[in-house]
Formats: structure tokens, sequence, C-alpha cells
């Protein structure tokens, strides 16, 4: 429990601004030859109650990034924090969870357990804990997402979409200090990604959510309120405000540097 | 294609482990069973070729007794020395071996009788020296030949077993009072029945003839001829000589193969009902099998459809599955062929242990065993991959294409429920009917038999009908103790019916026969001891372990023995009366009754006296008669006799059908002896068992048993033929557990990205594991709950067929016994979710969630 203390929910703000924060992370997989530096030395922050979009190219580290940000991936040097609590001083089990208590996540597929119907898996993280939702939040998550009347279904009776809104409101659910999405609209058409782009984008206005999204699709980075672009292993460029556009133009720009230099 | 087999079968082959560990195991038993079965045959027939490999021709007399009595002393036959003689100056004959055979049952050294619960094995015989003092059949290994009456041999293990040296005193007994004899020399036999565990004594003729028959008298004659003789020829040549058709002459080659057609036959026996659980075993087995074909086949669609994409048709596809189960099948049995052999190595000494007398010899592993072996694990693992086959057949090319993955459509069960409900209505409509059947008559027991594998097909098809309800309440149990991975567990044990079931059904195979036969034996234990001692107050039971009785005289010296209040003595003979065929046991009143106990339900013992008898209540009702009818009654030797119904007493294992005094039977007793003495001892006067032997002279044949022995004596084998049917039965269990280890493997593979998905959203280490182990004990306890259900019905509907034999029998459930089954089948949950709960925790996280 000590941890709770340490990290506090979005409702109770600690002294830190940021909801995360990297200094100078490294990841390297492999060795000697085989060695491969995946992020190199990218120090970085997300701020509290902001929509952050990660972007690169594939191979630049931006699911790197994200997964050793959740604690789903160890770190190699520098540090990861969530709130004040320092990742890389995480054992598996306080990890775990961290993960389960005070992050939320939304998968680019198969988000949801088969077996589970649509409240029970958005209910699981809080099962797992032993806790008893909050139905007034539960309520307003659910009407959010707009599942109600859904919730007894089970994933396979629900549509791409949305089994995607049920993991984006699975996430919202426990009011994370944090929810990471990787490529969350990736196999969705994009009616159906934009819907759930506006949740997110939703639940950061209206709830006051801190969501971290990486995505390769400039359509989707434009939802975000700050966009920030990765090349091999390291941080190259940031966008505030963005539009398809600008991060189109962002994207060329970033890619040619690439292949020039 | 058959390239393809090859990939998949190597791609998989940590899957397939358990698949090949219960085809191997299956066949094993089968060809344990086969090599052990020939190579006892083989031995029983080396056995008796050598016993006859001297023998050209045999002449073997009926016994015939001269006296009126059939008493074991006054046994005698027509074979005499003349009649030898004759047989000898038989042109042909070079030699003549005159046997007497018979039986004596030795005490030990340090006084305790020898092998005396078969005292049938126990075997005596004479020790016929040639010109040079020897005797071929049985060779001298130390000492000399015996001379005299006070003289005698014993065979080497026997000398052995029993603690005997060369010079000391044996004491042995043929049918009466204990005797004595020095042990001179110790002889080698290969006789079955000595090797098996019997003993061998033997004297010289004449001692022999005194002892085992009559002066001069013997059972065979031994007859030798020359090289190159006709043997059947010397045996109709002989027979000229003989007296009359009690006498007969056969030739040793028609007696060996009379000998090895009965070994054959009786060890045909043995091998058949060992192959019954061999294919218990197999058909377990199938279910595995058929489950990780499914399973393969499933995670194999997106290939088999590219395959299909590509150009193979649906029979290629087909054929590729079933050669890779061939291959899978023929690799397996090889394995199991192997086993085999070490079973079989290990299976004599086993069943010796338990008594079964196995002779020893050489292994003998035929080619036939091996083909049967291969053809048996190859065909079951084709025929169980068949259906899964089909089912990847089925997979449309276009599947290939699709990008997402579709959950598979749900096949309807409506089919096999309907199937499955007929199949158990009618098993149990059959099976109810035989619970109305009281006699064990072939038609009952066909019907039994019938109902039985109606019934067992029938859940076997009903249980993914019943895994719902089922694993939901078993579900709702773990789910309350164990929170989410409760849940989880259920839900994942609920997801697959047909898989979860086929799983189950193998455990279930196992157990319902466990439980079954646990049921059955038990309540026959109980009803046995309930009848063993009923009605008796007696301490001690002296009687003959050979079954020929004891001096009527004795009651006296076991009267002084301290400590004993009240001796009965006890005979019996045949009673014919009212067309009803009756024992009659033959005890004075008075003495009888301070050792049993009899209910009388009119009349009274006190009434029973000469011409007076009491009759249980069965014979009476059988036979029409109450208390104060007079009936004529045929005794023994055509006697016929007015009797008085003096009383009815409930019927008891102490007395027979009909209760007369001692002397009104005596005289038609087998040879005019008692069958037992009741000894009745103070309160408080334990262990006098060894002061009553030593006062009736320490006869080795003597059997003085307490309760407690009488008792196991009567239920005891039932423990031993339950402990063998759990070893025989525990291989199909053993194959069950794999099961379920192979079911939970595939399953965790096939939910990596679950079980990803869980670890990212918080479920720890401990979680996961807990998820697997709880679908493991959930669908074990499933598995049990069945098996034992379906156990106990069977064994109740059955249990009637004994009540004609066995009056007292009712079912009795063993809760204890039943209880260890459940607690085994939780034991087995947990143990099997070992190996698959620590590859799920194992599992790569990052991996498994972006694992397609």
């Amino acid at each position: 429990m000590s941890m709770q203390a340490a990290v506090s929910s979005p409702a109770h703000p600690s002294q830190s601004s940021a909801a995360a924060r990297a200094t100078e992370l490294s990841k390297v997989y492999g060795e000697g030859e085989t060695r491969v530096v995946a992020l190199d030395s990218v120090s970085l922050e997300f701020e509290r109650g902001r929509f952050t979009a990660i972007m690169g190219p594939s191979g630049s580290g931006k699911s790197t990034l994200m997964h050793c940000m959740a604690g789903l991936d160890s770190v190699s040097g520098g540090s990861a924090r969530i709130g004040d609590t320092e990742l890389s001083r995480l054992n598996d089990r306080q990890l775990t969870r961290l993960r389960r208590d005070h992050v939320g996540f939304v998968f680019q597929a198969f988000n949801l357990l088969p077996t589970l119907s649509a409240l029970e898996n958005i209910t699981l993280p809080m099962s797992i804990a032993g806790r008893k939702p909050d139905p007034q939040w539960l309520d307003t998550v659910v009407e959010t997402v707009g599942l109600a009347g859904r919730l007894d279904h089970r994933p396979a009776q629900l549509s791409g979409g949305q089994q995607q809104r049920v993991a984006v409101a699975r996430a919202l659910a426990s009011r994370p200090e944090i929810i990471f999405a990787d490529e969350p609209t990736g196999n969705l058409d994009s009616r159906a990604g934009g819907e759930i782009l506006g949740f997110l984008r939703n639940s950061v206005r209206e709830l006051g959510q801190t969501v971290v999204m990486v995505t390769h699709d400039p359509t989707a980075a434009a939802y975000a309120d700050r966009v920030v672009f990765l090349a091999d292993g390291r941080l190259v460029d940031e966008l505030f405000t963005p539009t398809a556009e600008s991060v189109l133009d962002r994207m060329r720009r970033a890619g040619a540097a690439g292949r020039t230099g | 294609m058959l390239r393809t087999a090859l990939r998949n079968l190597f791609a998989h082959k940590a899957r397939l482990i358990m698949t090949a560990l219960a085809v191997m195991l299956g066949v094993a038993f089968v060809s344990g069973t086969l090599v052990f079965g020939d190579s006892v045959a083989q031995a029983l027939r080396g056995a008796s070729a050598d016993n006859l490999k001297d023998v050209a021709v045999s002449v073997q007399a009926e016994s015939e007794w001269e006296s009126e009595s059939d008493a074991a002393e006054d046994r005698s036959t027509a074979l005499t020395g003349d009649l030898a003689e004759q047989v000898a100056d038989v042109p042909g004959v070079t030699s003549v071996r005159p046997v007497v055979n018979g039986t004596a049952t030795l005490a030990a050294k340090d006084g305790r009788p020898l092998n005396v619960d078969m005292s049938w094995q126990n075997l005596a015989t004479n020790y016929v020296p040639d010109d040079g003092g020897r005797d071929s059949r049985y060779p001298l290994d130390t000492g000399r030949a015996p001379t005299g009456s006070d003289e005698l041999l014993l065979e080497r293990d026997t000398a052995e077993k029993a603690g005997y040296e060369l010079g000391d005193t044996v004491r042995f007994a043929t049918s009466g009072p204990a005797l004595s004899g020095r042990l001179v020399g110790t002889v080698e036999t290969d006789d079955p029945r000595v090797t098996a565990g019997g003993s061998l004594v033997l004297f010289d003729t004449d001692t022999a003839q005194q002892l085992l028959l009559q002066p001069d008298r013997f059972d065979e004659l031994a007859v030798g001829s020359a090289p190159g003789t006709d043997n059947r020829q010397l045996a109709n040549d002989v027979a000229e000589v003989l007296p009359d058709e009690n006498v007969t002459a056969a030739s040793g080659a028609e007696l060996a193969k009379e000998q090895a057609d009965e070994i054959v036959r009786s060890t045909g026996e043995l091998t058949k009902v060992l192959m019954a659980f061999a294919g218990i075993a197999l058909f377990v087995g199938i279910f595995l099998i058929a489950n990780t074909f499914t399973m393969l086949v499933a995670q194999r669609s997106r290939e088999t459809a590219l395959l299909r994409a590509v150009g193979a048709s649906r029979r290629q596809v087909v054929r590729a599955v079933l050669v890779e189960a061939g291959l899978l099948g023929l690799v397996a049995s090889a394995a199991g062929f192997a086993l085999g052999i070490g079973i079989a190595t290990a299976m004599r000494p086993l069943l010796n242990m338990a008594g079964a007398g196995m002779p020893n010899g050489p292994l003998v592993i035929s080619a036939g065993t091996l083909v049967w072996s291969l053809v048996v694990g190859v065909g079951v693992t084709v025929l169980a991959a068949w259906l899964p086959s089909r089912k990847a057949a089925k997979v449309a090319p276009v599947e290939a294409l699709s990008s997402v993955d579709q959950a598979p459509p749900k096949r309807s069960m409506v089919l096999r429920n309907c199937l499955g409900g007929a199949l158990t209505g009618v098993g149990v409509l059959v099976l109810l009917l035989v619970s109305t059947q009281e006699d064990g008559e072939d038609s009952n027991l066909l019907a039994a038999a019938f109902g039985s594998v109606l019934t067992l097909t029938g859940m076997i098809a009903l249980a993914p009908l019943l895994s719902r309800p089922l694993v939901r309440l078993a579900g709702a149990l773990t789910s309350r103790l164990f929170g989410v991975s409760g849940m989880l567990a259920r839900e994942n044990a609920l997801r697959n019916p047909r898989r979860t079931a086929a799983t189950a059904s193998a455990l279930m195979i196992g157990l319902t026969l466990i439980t079954g036969m646990s049921v059955a034996g038990k309540s026959a234990q109980a009803a046995l001891e309930d009848e063993a001692v009923r009605g008796l107050t007696a301490e001690y039971k002296v009687s003959n372990a050979d079954f020929n009785g004891i001096e009527p005289a004795l009651d006296a010296k076991v009267d002084d023995v301290p400590g004993v209040t009240a001796t009965a003595p006890v005979t019996s003979s045949t009673l014919f009366a009212k067309d009803e065929f009756a024992l009659i046991t033959g005890a004075d009143p008075e003495r009888l009754e301070r050792v049993a106990d009899l209910e009388f339900t009119s009349g009274s013992l006190a009434a029973v006296g000469p011409g007076k008898v009491a009759l249980s209540e069965e014979y009476a009702e059988k036979a029409g008669l109450s208390q104060g009818d007079t009936f004529r009654g045929e005794f023994a030797d055509e006697d016929e006799k007015e009797l008085t119904v003096a009383g009815v007493y409930e019927s008891t294992r102490a007395v027979e059908d009909v209760l007369a005094p001692l002397d009104d039977v005596l005289p038609y007793s087998e040879g005019g002896r008692l069958d037992s003495l009741l000894v009745g001892t103070a309160p408080g006067a334990d262990g006098l068992d060894q002061e009553i032997r030593e006062a009736l002279g320490n006869s080795p044949l003597l059997l003085v048993q307490d309760k407690e022995q009488l008792t196991k004596e009567e239920a005891g084998p039932i423990d031993l033929l339950l402990n063998m049917m759990y070893g025989l039965l525990g291989m199909a269990v053993v194959i069950g557990v794999l099961g379920v280890v192979n079911t939970l493997a595939m399953s965790v593979y096939e939910r990596t990205r679950e079980v990803g998905l869980l670890r990212a959203i918080g479920l720890d280490d401990r979680g996961v594991k807990q998820m697997v182990r709880l679908e493991s004990v959930v669908i074990s306890l499933f598995g049990a709950a069945l098996g034992i259900g379906t156990g106990i019905f069977l064994a109740w509907s059955v249990g009637s067929l004994t009540s004609s034999s066995l009056a007292t029998y009712e079912t009795v459930l063993p809760w204890a016994r039943l209880g260890l089954l459940l607690v085994l089948a939780l034991t087995v949950g947990v143990l099997a979710a070992v190996w698959p709960a620590r590859r799920a925790v194992r599992l790569n996280m990052l991996r498994s969630l972006n694992a397609q």
C-alpha cells in the first residue's frame, strides 16, 4: 500500500505536475553483434490531464518507449517514473500491482477476454485487485463510451469498434494515473477509429484523464494535445495542438532528415 | 503431403508428448500382457513336457475306497505290483516306473504350517531309484535316497523355505495326526505346482504307499520305451493287459498335448482379462488423442486454408492429419512395446506376491506380439484422429485470406445430446430392471453388462451437456474462494464443453470402474464378514486344512486346555427331503448353545433331539415345513428316517440348513469325522490357539482360527482382488491424468494472448498459476463426480444379483474410499496443472500480447 501513497490518483494530484516522466531512458536489446539500441537516452514528460501522441516510423522505438513507461518492459538505463514512483526500483510483483492500480491499457487488438461479458471485462482490473468499482463512476464511463445496453454481451457478439470501446471503458474504469494506448485504432475502419479517439480525447477534456497513445496515423495523432516524434530511439521533434496536416508535414521533414542524415 | 505431416509432427513434438505417452502406456499394457501370457504358457508347457519327457506311456487308475467311508487313508487304486510286472512284460516296454501321488503338508522348523492355505499344492510322492540308486525324475541336489519309513527327501526350495537341513526331523501330516521323518536329502523339480509356491516331499515307495495309498498299490505306471517306438501303438498294447476301464493307458505325447491345451486355455483366460484392462486404458487414450488432434487442427486452420488455397484437395488434408497421427502412433507404439517387455518382467513377481503362483521361465517375445502392439497403437491413434481430420478438411481456402481471427462456428450438440440421452436412458432402464433380479444367471449378467456399457457410453456423450451445470457449481465455489482467478478458471472450463467433457470423460471411465468395483467389493466384503461369524459365540474354530475332517474324540483334549470353557464338535452331511437337497449339521444342542447363538423364530434349540431337527428359515420356506411338521428325510447311503421339525432358526453360517444331534449325523459324515470343533473360552483368555494346537498333537494340517481369521478367510480375498483391480485400472487413470495435463498445456498455449493481457492489466504470477490450477481442479472434479456417481449407480443396480447367493448383501458405500477418490481427483487436478501453470507464467508478456 505504500505505493498507493506514492502514486496518487488524478483526483488527488501529487506535487509533481507530470503524470509520467522519462529521464535519459535507454533500452538495449541483445549483446555484442546483435546489440540493438531501441531507446537512446530519451527524456520526456507526460503532463497530467493531457493527451500525448507518440509517433515515429517502424523501429523508431515508440512502442518500446510506451512499454517501458507502462512497466511492461524493463529499462536498461535512466529512469522511468509514473507519478513519483521510479519503475526501475520495482520488482515484478510491484510492477504488476502498479499496472493493476495505476495504469490503464488499450491495445491494438485482443483487448478483451472472450469468456467474460463486456461489463466483466471493464471491471476486470478491479476484480483482480479485489476492489468494488465505484458504481457512479462506472455509469459515467459506460455512458461516455456509449456501451449501455451491451454490457452483457460477450466480445464475440460485439463489433471491432465496440470491442475497443469496452477496452477504453476498462482503462478508464479504475481511474488510473495514466492510460497507455498502443495503436488503439489500428484494426478499425476510420469511422469506428474516430469514435475511439473521440472518447480518449473526451476522457482527457472532461474527466481529466492523462492519455499517452502510440500511433503511426497522422489523423489519429491530430486528436492529441501534443505529438512527440521518435526516430532511431531518440526524441527528434514535438508539436502542440496538432492537425493531421501539420503532423504529416513534420513526418515528411523527419523522414527526409532521416534519409539525408 | 508426407513431408508436411512429418514437419508438423516435429514442429509440435512438445505438444504431442502427452498423446505419445498415452499411446505408449496403452500399448505397453497390451504388449506386456501378450509377452507375459506367452512366457507363462511357455514355462508351463515346458514344465509339463519335462515332466512327461521320459514317459512313453502312462497307465493311470482312478481312486477307489475300500470301506464305505471316503477318508483319505482308505484310498486305493486298481494298480498293483503284479499289474506293473504284467505291463513290464508287454513287448516294447523297457521300463516301468510305479508312482504314488498324494499331498502332505509340512510344518516348518519353527512349527508353523507351510502353505497350509493351498494344501493341494503340497505334493507328496515316492522316490524311485534306478539301478544306480538315483531317480532321474527328481535329481538329487544333496544327500541320498530315502530308505525306510523314517526317512524322507524334500525339494530344495521347500527345505529352504521350511528351514530344514540334512539330518533334521521333518514334521508333516498327510491326513491324520502329525508324523515325522528324518531329512536325508534334497531334490530338484520343475513341477509348476511346486515352483509356484507349493512344496514336495518324497518317501521310498513302501512308505509312500503306506502313507498316501495302500500297500502294493500305485496311482500311475510311467512306462518307458526304446527310442523310435510307436508310443501310440504301445499304449494300445499296454491297454490289452489292463483289467478294467477304471485303468487307462495313454501315450506321453497325448498327455503332454492334453496338458498343453489345458495350459493354453487357462493362461488364455488370464490374458483375456488383462487384455480387457489394456483395452480400457487404450479407450481412455482415445479421448486424449482426439482432443490433441482437434486442438492441433484448430490451431492450424490458417495453414490448412493456405494449403487448400494453393491446391491441396480435401482428401490430401485429411490424409496429412492421419499420416501425422499414424507416425505418432508408430513411434509411441514402438516405445510402448519396449516398455511392455519391462512390464511383463515385473508382472510375474507381482502376481506371485499376490499368491498367483506363476512358474519361472524366460520371456517369450513373439513377432505376433510386436505386430499386434504396433497395429493396436497405430490403429487407435489413427482412429482417434479421424474425426479431427474431417474437421481439418472442412476449412475453406478463403480463411487463409481473412485478417481477423474468427471464432470457430459453434456446432450444434443437439444430435449428441439426444443420442446420449437415449443411450443413458435405455442403459439406466436396463439396469433398473436388473436391480429387481435376484440371481446371477447368465441372462441377468449379460443384461447388467449391456446396461452398464450403454449407461457409460451415454454419460460420455452427455458429458458436454452436464459440464455446464456441474462446472458452474464447482466454479461458484472456486470463485467464492479464489476470487477473480476462480471465476476465470470457471469460464475457461466452460469455454469449450466438448474439450472439457472429453478430458473429464477420460478420468471418468477409470473412476467409474474403480468406484463400481469398490462399492461392490466392499458391500460383498461387509456381507461376508457379517455372515462368517454371525451366530457364532465361539472364540476358535478347529478344522482340517485339507478338508479331511478331524477325529471325533479330540474335543476332550481341547477341554483340558486352561481357559477353554466349552467345546462343541460339529459335523455335516447331506439330507434329501421334500424334493429339496439340504446340508445338515450335526451338533449336540446343549454343547452348541454355549458356542453359538441361534435366533429361533419358532421352537427352540433345546427341543432338538434324536429324530427332532431344527430348520433354517430359508430351507423351511423352500421345503414348506414349519414347527411340529413331520417329514421323511433321506440321509447319505439312502437311509430314510422320520424327522420332526423342532424349531426354525434364522439362517446363519454357523450351522447349515438343518440341525440335528451329533449322533444322528456322524454316521453319514465323510469318514465318520468331524467338520470342526467350536471352542469357547473364558473372557480375557486370549491367544489360546497355540495351546489348542499343542493339545491336539500340533499337526501342520490342523487349522485353529479365531474369529478374526475366520472373517479374514471369508472376506480377505476381496481386498486382494480389489487391490489388483486398482492396479490394473490405475493405468486408465494415469492416462486420464495425462489427458488433463495435455488439455491444460494446449489451452495455455491457445490462450497465450489472454494470459499476456491479464498480466498486463495486473494479474500477478500467483493469480495466473491459480487460474490454470483451478481450471484443472474443476475439470478433474467434474470427471470424478461423473465417475463416482455412475460407478455407485452401476454397483447398486448390479448388486442385487448377489442376493440369491449372499443373503446379507446390501449396497454399502465405502465413504472413506469414495472420499479418497475425490481427494485423489483434487490432487490430480493440482498436480496436472503444475507444468501448464509454470508455462503460463513463463510466457513473455510482450510477445504474448503480440502473438497471432
